[in-house]
């Protein structure tokens, strides 16, 4: 058991180098040069000495190799750079910024798991009509674009019937819509891969003879089946939190809520590409993070995994 | 005809009606879809606009039929380049010697770490916007997901007897792969990468919709719904219609997915049900 933890420990630390190895490589790809980004693109007229103080400030000059060293050093005492265009460490920008985007992610998480669970029991209930509305639901909700799903929220619940805020304020009001928007589509997603793994068990003759014992339907399915469904869904949660990530950059912008998100977008049209690296890079931790939870959370729900 | 059940026919006449807006739109929305008509702004759907109109008065019934041929376009070349990418990756981890399976497998998890929109976004970044390079990014994006699919699904049949067999009989490794691996790997991949068209046309749309794919006056869904963003208080039918769009060729390549799965399933004798979840692994 330990070993097999170690192992998964030592894979993750593997990807994560591999990450930032990527982040590197993309740092080369950079057209121009870039101690001119640095200095405000190939618009601005920095002068040859300003170059050259750049380069040696920013460590240009160096050899290959060597900035690679010191890109890599500068990761493990987190330090992700200078962004380019707010001329601050790129951590200073996104600390502030973490707090908005997780409560978002978080939240939308919570809902989307309750919604799936939901879903999926009633999408394998006894009943036909249920069955079949549930998986309908599930399909149109999983290719439902998280931001066109905020666009049409804001207008049916802000501006037609003006339950809600349409952009983001103090209160938790105006956190509905957006976590709505978030959390629909990934329940859809959720909801068919749980399915899937329930109707797996509901097939296997341990459900027959739980039946058989007196079990009524429901509790087969929320005390048998539901084990089964539950681990496809926490596998996915490394690839949820990237999706919740991903959504929150549109869901951000829609409702004009400060975060992570909205600062990539804006960092990406100012092409500043050290803070939409850094924001990658901290994402990329992220994902490799959750990963790693989910995997060890399945070893809780799936005794046999743990063996 | 036993399969020629009401879904099925239901799905084949989608389908076509997708392909005949991709390829001559001109049939279904015979009007111009750049005409300019300043007096006939935000008009609400009526008989003569069934979408109603945008900001210059350009008919938006038209424009979102003539925009399915943009982003089918997106969706189709950002999934080959996907599957292409994906099946390298797939097959050296698959076929080749432990070690290059360890340095490919560790390669594929960095490369899923990055989440699909902030990958496109760092590269629209370093290469600037523009439709090209949504393509590439969204593409790109969905390359582990298929790497590590036809991984597994290389693995799965390269042990099964016929491929031992040919072994045996001296067949080069070249055609082995060739003739007795890729053609039980690929029903699950093109599975897949049929659900994988309708994400990348999502992904690609959530770009256009940042305002960072297809530059504005053409016709296309996510470039409309960034345009419907700023009347989004008044001209409503410009949020929904584009977006219903996007929703329906969705949908269709989901069930379409599906439906290959299942048969594909079917065929192979596998126990159980076809691969039922969309998206996730793309």
């Amino acid at each position: 058991m330990t070993r097999a933890v170690l192992i998964r420990l030592l894979g993750a630390v593997a990807a994560l180098w591999l990450v930032a190895t990527l982040g590197f490589a993309v740092l080369q790809l950079l057209p121009g040069d870039p101690a001119q980004a640095a200095l405000g693109g190939p618009g601005s007229q920095a002068s040859a000495a300003a170059l050259a103080a750049a380069r040696e400030q920013f460590g240009l000059d160096q050899p290959l190799p060597v900035q690679y060293v010191h890109y890599l050093g500068g990761l493990l005492r987190g330090d992700l750079g200078v962004s380019y265009a707010q001329k601050l460490p790129v951590t200073t920008v996104i600390a502030p910024l973490l707090g908005p985007t997780l409560t978002l992610a978080v939240l939308s998480l919570a809902a989307a798991w309750v919604l799936a669970v939901a879903s999926a029991l009633i999408s394998t209930s006894p009943s036909r009509v249920g069955r079949a509305v549930a998986s309908a639901l599930e399909i149109v909700s999983s290719v439902l674009p998280g931001f066109w799903l905020a666009a049409v929220l804001v207008i049916v619940f802000a501006t037609q019937l003006g339950w809600f805020p349409p952009v983001s304020g103090a209160g938790a009001r105006s956190l509905v819509l957006p976590v709505a928007s978030l959390a629909i589509p990934l329940a859809g997603y959720l909801a068919q891969t749980m399915r899937e793994g329930m109707l797996t068990a509901l097939d296997s003759p341990y459900a027959l003879a739980a039946r058989t014992r007196g079990e009524t339907r429901w509790g087969l399915r929320v005390r048998h089946a539901l084990r089964h469904g539950l681990v496809p869904g926490i596998n996915l949660s490394g690839w949820s939190f990237g999706y919740l990530i991903s959504g929150a950059v549109v869901v951000e912008t829609v409702f004009a809520r400060p975060g992570l998100g909205r600062a990539l977008l804006g960092a990406v049209t100012a092409r500043d590409v050290p803070l939409v690296l850094g924001v990658t890079l901290v994402s990329a931790l992220g994902y490799v993070v959750v990963t790693l939870a989910a995997d060890l959370l399945v070893r809780v729900v799936d005794r046999r995994a743990a063996a | 005809m036993r399969h020629l059940r009401p879904a099925s026919v239901i799905l084949w006449i989608a389908c076509l009606l997708i392909a005949v807006a991709a390829v001559a739109p001109g049939l279904i929305a015979p009007a111009d879809p750049l005409a300019v008509h300043p007096t006939d702004a935000f008009l609400p759907p009526s008989l003569s606009h069934p979408f109603g109109t945008d900001e210059s008065g350009r008919d938006l019934f038209s424009r979102v039929v003539h925009g399915t041929g943009a982003s089918v376009v997106i969706g189709v070349l950002a999934t080959l380049i996907g599957v292409g990418l994906g099946a390298v990756l797939g097959l050296i981890t698959g076929l080749g010697r432990p070690w290059l399976d360890a340095a490919g497998s560790r390669l594929i998890d960095a490369m899923l770490a990055f989440p699909t929109l902030l990958l496109a976004l760092l590269l629209i970044a370093v290469r600037g916007p523009g439709v090209a390079t949504v393509t590439v990014a969204v593409g790109l994006a969905s390359a582990p997901g298929y790497a590590r699919l036809l991984r597994s699904e290389v693995r799965r049949v390269s042990r099964s007897g016929h491929v031992t067999a040919a072994r045996m009989l001296g067949h080069s490794p070249l055609r082995i792969i060739c003739v007795h691996v890729l053609p039980g790997a690929l029903g699950p991949l093109l599975a897949v990468a049929t659900l994988g068209i309708g994400q990348a046309i999502i992904w690609a749309s959530a770009l256009g919709y940042l305002g960072l794919g297809t530059p504005p006056p053409a016709p296309e869904w996510g470039a409309m719904l960034n345009a419907g963003r700023t009347y989004i208080g008044t001209g409503w039918w410009m949020t929904l219609f584009p977006g219903l769009a996007i929703v329906a060729v969705g949908a269709v390549a989901t069930l379409s997915g599906r439906r290959i799965s299942a048969r594909w399933a079917g065929r192979s004798g596998r126990s159980g049900r076809g691969r039922r979840v969309t998206g996730a692994v793309s």
